[in-house]
């Protein structure tokens, strides 16, 4: 009897320690008239994306506190995060940091608000073209863009004097280095995955095509896409192709070049501080230039990638929420989270910055490419639609330009449609 | 039947009361996930498309069964199976007879046998990835070049981390079924001339079926649904993927609740299939009939 005793004293023990945590939990998301709004964005190791909520915290007033919740490091993993929140209505999603494929499919599904009135001009105001497009469904924008990002052609000025302007041109210039027997890899995004998806998307609009029709409801493809996939196979088996080419991302690429086997590569900007710190005698001869083009007569089209910032559809604070996210993308925090975490910035005049000039010498060149940039095709279906090239292409040397095009428009009719199975 | 006495049906009926309450949780946490899973396979039903959800029948059963994505992923589920059940049990019968007859430092013995067992299953796949990821890892030089980009070499890989990982459980198993064997029997058997080969093949060995059977059945019901080995080691790329790691991309890259939802009914109609394969192909010997282990 007296254990029962203890057992339902320690019983009910638990249910006020349970009642407690609630009441703290209800507490810490208003405490004391200030409301605390959850971001929930990328991992960032740079302290930037922190000192951004800090400050816009503090710029308040006392409204309202933002708290940076961390996704996963890999972008499925963010994804997935998020939606299995949103589609279980989770009130706590405030801010919430999309990849630039993303907003249509969140729109689509009612999860996040669109952006309207004054807020909707504040958002795009000298904002890039470009990634306010992401952020863009049907006519109504969805997001704010927080930071963008392309690629460029690195190469070594020691092998290359003069850096090729075309595919074609790199893959002679690998060919006759390779010959004198010289570092002559050319690395660029070969696994299956999102990567091999932007390097196919970058070749299709450069070729003056595009994957999906104008308005997202079927394949286009097409000669431009042939002769794209005619590019990846032509490399993949040339000896400029890396050996491990099927199953390289960006930061293998990177590290193959830094290793001191490659001529050149395909990357984002990340690699330029990476090979200062990492091999300082090559630093010396890492140069950039702009992305190599498909036809010598037409500048190549770059796909862009990036996060753009919306709020959730169940934030029980949608008014605060929309204030902080425009915060959190202003001009300070933008120019802080290029300089120390070497994201390039949405806002258009901050590529004219002084302090972003100095320590991003290729500012200008990424500015280039961001005003003719590509974007991957928006649908709420992209991730099917990756997911189809991605598989169909890989691995790059066993494509058959036709027939694997051909393959391609069937698989993408089906994922436009939601229809079939995804591998 | 004899009529209860009034004193033991009230007992049956507080019997009932005091089992209810985890009954109705085993029903809502079990039931209802089983039963709702069945609903939104019969339906078209995508999270970014709810306005286009409806019931469409049969249609994404049938778009999985003629899908080739999911015989691949079948097959390579049943490679994986079978070879990984079949080393199991021959390492397995060959741990437990060591553990069984091991006179000396029987405790350590099985202390050291079951270590693997009691690792988490994603840290030894994280362990094992590391280890077979050019660059990094202290096994990889033995394998080729980044061998987890291979799709033969991966699926042997694959069974070694699934082998390594629950032999302990097969062997554990096994052990009990040898402690059945009455020391009798095999004294019997010896004294007849019966060799030590042949001991184990005719005394041994069918007095351990039951173990044996259930030991079999355990091991491949969960090699069938595998999906940690596989989600860390390749994420199921190079066509390593097996049905589980198929009904998960479905579910939760695609977010096609319908179709992923009829690919985990189906994987639970394999399961199904193989439990009653077993049973009917051990006759008897089946736990749950007339004369169980006896």
């Amino acid at each position: 009897m007296a254990c029962a005793v203890r057992r339902s004293r320690a019983l009910a023990a638990v249910l006020v320690l349970a009642a407690a945590a609630v009441a703290c939990g209800g507490g810490a998301s208003r405490t004391s008239g200030r409301a605390t709004l959850d971001w929930y964005n990328f991992p960032d190791d740079s302290g930037a994306l922190q000192q951004a909520a800090d400050r816009c915290s503090r710029a308040s007033g006392g409204r309202y506190v933002i708290r940076y919740n961390k996704l996963p490091r890999t972008a499925d993993g963010q994804r997935q995060q998020l939606v299995r929140r949103l589609a279980a209505r989770d009130p706590a999603l405030d801010i919430l940091g999309l990849d630039v494929t993303w907003a249509p499919e969140f729109a689509e599904a009612g999860w996040i608000r669109p952006w309207t009135g004054s807020r909707r001009a504040e958002a795009v105001r000298d904002t890039l073209p470009a990634p306010v497009r992401t952020a863009t469904w049907k006519d109504r924008l969805y997001a704010v863009p927080y930071n963008t990002n392309v690629q460029l052609l690195w190469y070594r000025a020691d092998l290359v004097p003069q850096p090729p302007t075309t595919w074609a041109g790199m893959l002679d210039a690998a060919r006759a280095l390779a010959k004198a027997g010289k570092p002559h890899r050319i690395e660029v995004q070969g696994a299956q995955y999102e990567g091999l998806t932007v390097w196919f998307n970058t070749l299709v609009a450069s070729a003056g095509g595009s994957i999906l029709n104008a308005d997202a409801t079927a394949p286009s493809l097409g000669a431009p896409a042939v002769r794209a996939a005619s590019i990846m196979r032509d490399l993949a088996v040339s000896p400029a192709a890396d050996p491990s080419l099927s199953n390289q991302t960006e930061d293998q690429n990177r590290l193959a070049m830094e290793s001191g086997t490659a001529a050149f590569q395909v990357n984002y900007p990340f690699v330029y501080p990476a090979m200062k710190a990492d091999n300082p005698e090559l630093f010396r001869h890492f140069r950039w230039a702009r992305y190599p083009r498909v036809d010598a007569d037409r500048p190549a089209r770059v796909t862009i990638g990036g996060i753009d910032l919306a709020v959730g559809a169940h934030s029980r604070r949608p008014e605060l929420a929309f204030e902080a996210a425009l915060c959190l993308r202003d001009r300070d925090n933008q120019r802080a989270a290029a300089l120390r975490g070497g994201l390039p910035p949405t806002l258009r005049s901050l590529y004219d910055d002084p302090q972003i000039e100095r320590s991003y010498p290729f500012a200008q060149d990424i500015l280039a490419e961001l005003e003719n940039a590509a974007l991957r095709p928006q649908t709420p279906a992209y991730q099917n639609v990756s997911i189809a090239v991605s598989h169909t292409l890989s691995p790059p040397a066993e494509i058959r330009p036709a027939a694997s095009v051909l393959d391609l428009r069937g698989q993408i009719e089906d994922a436009l449609q939601s229809k079939g199975l995804v591998p | 039947m004899t009529r209860l006495s009034e004193g033991a049906r009230q007992e049956r009926r507080l019997g009932w009361l005091l089992c209810a309450p985890a009954v109705l949780v085993m029903l809502a946490v079990t039931a209802y996930p089983v039963l709702y899973a069945l609903y939104l396979s019969l339906h078209r039903y995508d999270l970014r498309f709810p306005q286009l959800a409806r019931f469409v029948g049969l249609d994404n059963y049938a778009a999985v069964l003629s899908s080739g994505f999911w015989w691949e992923a079948f097959q390579v589920t049943c490679l994986i199976t079978v070879v990984s059940v079949a080393v199991e049990l021959a390492l397995g019968m060959g741990l437990a007879v060591v553990m069984h007859r091991a006179i000396l430092g029987r405790p350590a013995v099985r202390t050291a046998v079951l270590l693997p067992y009691g690792i988490v299953t994603v840290v030894a796949a994280f362990s094992w990835q590391y280890a077979w990821t050019p660059g990094i890892g202290y096994l990889v030089d033995s394998a080729g070049e980044a061998p987890l980009t291979d799709h033969w070499k991966a699926i042997g890989l694959i069974i070694l981390a699934e082998v390594w990982k629950t032999t302990p459980f097969m062997a554990l198993l096994l052990l009990a079924g040898l402690a059945l064997v009455p020391e009798e029997t095999l004294r019997a058997a010896m004294v007849d001339g019966a060799t030590r080969w042949q001991r184990f093949r005719l005394v041994t060995l069918p007095l351990m079926k039951p173990a044996i059977l259930v030991a079999l059945l355990f091991r491949t019901l969960d090699a069938f649904r595998i999906f940690d080995n596989i989600y860390v080691l390749t994420q199921g790329s190079n066509g390593t993927g097996s049905v589980s790691i198929l009904g998960y991309d479905n579910l939760f890259t695609a977010l096609n609740l319908g179709i992923g939802s009829a690919i985990s009914v189906l994987i639970f109609l394999c399961v199904a299939v193989i439990a009653f394969a077993f049973i009917r192909l051990f006759g008897t010997a089946a736990p749950g009939s007339e004369d169980t282990g006896r």
